[in-house]
């Protein structure tokens, strides 16, 4: 009897949280389910009347997806993202992990100052930037390329890769820097030989975090790159797309799919990694 | 010729709604956030499939704003009465018999707060993560002497968890706040700022690439950041602190 009662007095607990996850799935859910259905069944009929029988596989297709990775530019946009992306992680990374052991351990004249700038930097809106960035791109012929987009992403992601990977590596103990000084390693030897493998898992969690920003970010991709087909990554394809295809949500969703599918994996896969270096970043103070 | 812009950005009726919409996304957005990322992380605590849910509600942090528009556009499709509704919030509606609402038409609230919806929906897992790490922190004993001595859960929540969650909080409404002033991209893919629901972000990309009037779209960018630089020197005065200790 007292059992029952503990196990009922728990029942409003489990019951909003498993509302809460309902809500928190449901659109996604959706999106999924339509993006295999036929465009006549999306257009007269609601998504979740698929679900009454969902093991009916013969109401699923796969052509939305073919038409969207081929018409719908969604296979070019997909691979210009990787262009975008790949170098536009490795790149502020390789400068954050140097530029945070800098930080941390050297001793140089401003280091204090410069620091307290980077801070700063931190919260800086990107659209104080862009107007005097641009012009400075179309004077250069940046405006529109691949290397102008790795350079702004880059410019854009060092504040935050530099302070996260300082905070992991100022953290290191100095008794470690002291020994290896005394045994006469030069600095970039105690960054190759020590720093690097230290701090593997925390420059993992940055990448993780660089990758994804730059995966989904809209708003640089359409301000140094334009909406050119040819260049434009998988984000700008797709809200075009909402514009041209408004209605036709089997296109829509199907295209959106897509474009989650990197991220997803990356956070299904590597979610500790993720957790971790958002931990790093905002738990302090 | 440079105060005109000012001028423009000060009187212009469709920035003043921009205005208008940024507060309320700060003052909605913030709240929801943090207060929902606080609920679950304490309730999560209390059952056994805490992770299951964590990666649910943590999911969208991982998708672009793009793709979010476009998740919660079709959440809030409309057709008008009489046709099939294709949108699950709709969909749910005419079950009631009830007509259908354009949830992302019906001015100045409807639609802006289910613009920031997506907002939340997005960002609350970010919020829980923190907050949770902030919980488990609290020393078990803690809530045990708290029990011991007669407390109730909801005396313990106020008297003893939320003081010593406080700072963590605090820090996260600054972070929030400052993400969602230059909010942009779910205005721009969902309604692109029609209907009453613009932004100053999304105001500035038209003055910059739909008017090429750069000066306009300078001033703005501007005003967006002296809005900022108040939370920027509290992030450094932090920051400056956090040296001290170390």
């Amino acid at each position: 009897m007292e059992r029952l009662v503990r196990v009922l007095s728990r029942v409003p607990l489990h019951a909003v949280i498993i509302v809460i996850a309902l809500i928190w799935i449901f659109p996604t859910l959706g999106v999924l389910v339509t993006s295999f259905r036929p465009a006549p069944d999306v257009a007269t009929t609601g998504w979740w009347t698929a679900l009454r029988v969902p093991f009916e596989f013969t109401q699923f297709t796969l052509r939305n997806y073919e038409s969207v990775i081929n018409q719908g530019g969604i296979g070019r946009a997909f691979l210009n993202s990787l262009i975008i992306t790949i170098p536009a992680t490795i790149l502020p990374i390789v400068i954050a992990a140097l530029a945070a052991y800098a930080f941390a351990w050297m001793r140089f004249p401003g280091r204090g100052f410069l620091f307290i700038m980077l801070v700063g930097l931190l919260v800086i809106p990107l659209q104080t930037t862009m107007i005097p960035i641009l012009r400075v791109f179309n004077r250069l012929g940046l405006a529109g390329t691949f290397p102008g987009i790795w350079l702004a992403h880059t410019g854009y992601g060092l504040p935050l890769t530099i302070y996260l990977l300082y905070n992991f590596i100022g953290a290191l103990p100095s008794e470690l820097f002291d020994s290896a000084t005394i045994d006469g390693a030069s600095t970039l030897q105690i960054f190759f030989r020590l720093v690097l493998p230290l701090s593997i898992t925390a420059i993992a969690s940055v990448t993780i975090f660089q990758f994804l920003w730059v995966w989904n970010d809209l708003l640089v991709a359409l301000i140094y790159l334009g909406g050119t087909p040819d260049v434009a990554p998988i984000t700008v394809q797709v809200s075009s797309l909402v514009g041209s295809y408004g209605q036709d949500w089997e296109v829509l969703t199907a295209a959106v799919f897509v474009s989650m599918l990197l991220p997803l994996s990356i956070f299904f896969g590597l979610q500790r990694y993720f957790v971790r270096g958002i931990l790093a970043g905002s738990i302090k103070g | 010729m440079g105060v005109s812009n000012y001028i423009f950005a000060f009187t212009n009726r469709v920035m003043l709604t921009a205005f208008r919409n940024n507060a309320l996304w700060v003052l909605v957005f913030t709240t929801l956030t943090v207060f929902l990322g606080l609920i679950l992380a304490v309730i999560l605590d209390r059952v056994r499939y805490e992770t299951v849910v964590k990666s649910i509600v943590f999911m969208p942090m991982a998708i672009s704003f793009v793709g979010a528009a476009v998740i919660w556009k079709f959440v809030y499709a409309y057709r008008p009465p009489g046709a099939p509704q294709v949108g699950i919030l709709n969909g749910f509606l005419s079950v009631f018999h009830a007509s259908p609402v354009g949830w992302l038409i019906e001015r100045p609230w409807i639609n802006n707060l289910c613009l920031i919806w997506v907002g939340v929906w997005i960002w609350t897992g970010f919020c829980m993560v923190i907050l949770s790490a902030a919980y488990k922190g609290i020393p078990g004993q803690l809530l045990e002497a708290a029990r011991v001595d007669g407390a109730g859960e909801w005396q313990i929540f106020r008297r003893v968890i939320l003081p010593l969650m406080m700072p963590t909080m605090a820090v996260l409404t600054t972070t929030m706040t400052i993400f969602v002033l230059k909010i942009f991209d779910i205005v721009y893919v969902m309604t692109n700022g029609n209907f009453s629901t613009e932004v100053i972000a999304n105001r500035m990309y038209k003055e910059m690439f739909h008017f090429r009037n750069f000066g306009r779209a300078s001033a703005i960018a501007v005003i967006l950041l002296v809005l900022i630089v108040p939370m920027m020197l509290i992030n450094i005065r932090r920051f400056k602190r956090e040296e001290l200790l170390r």
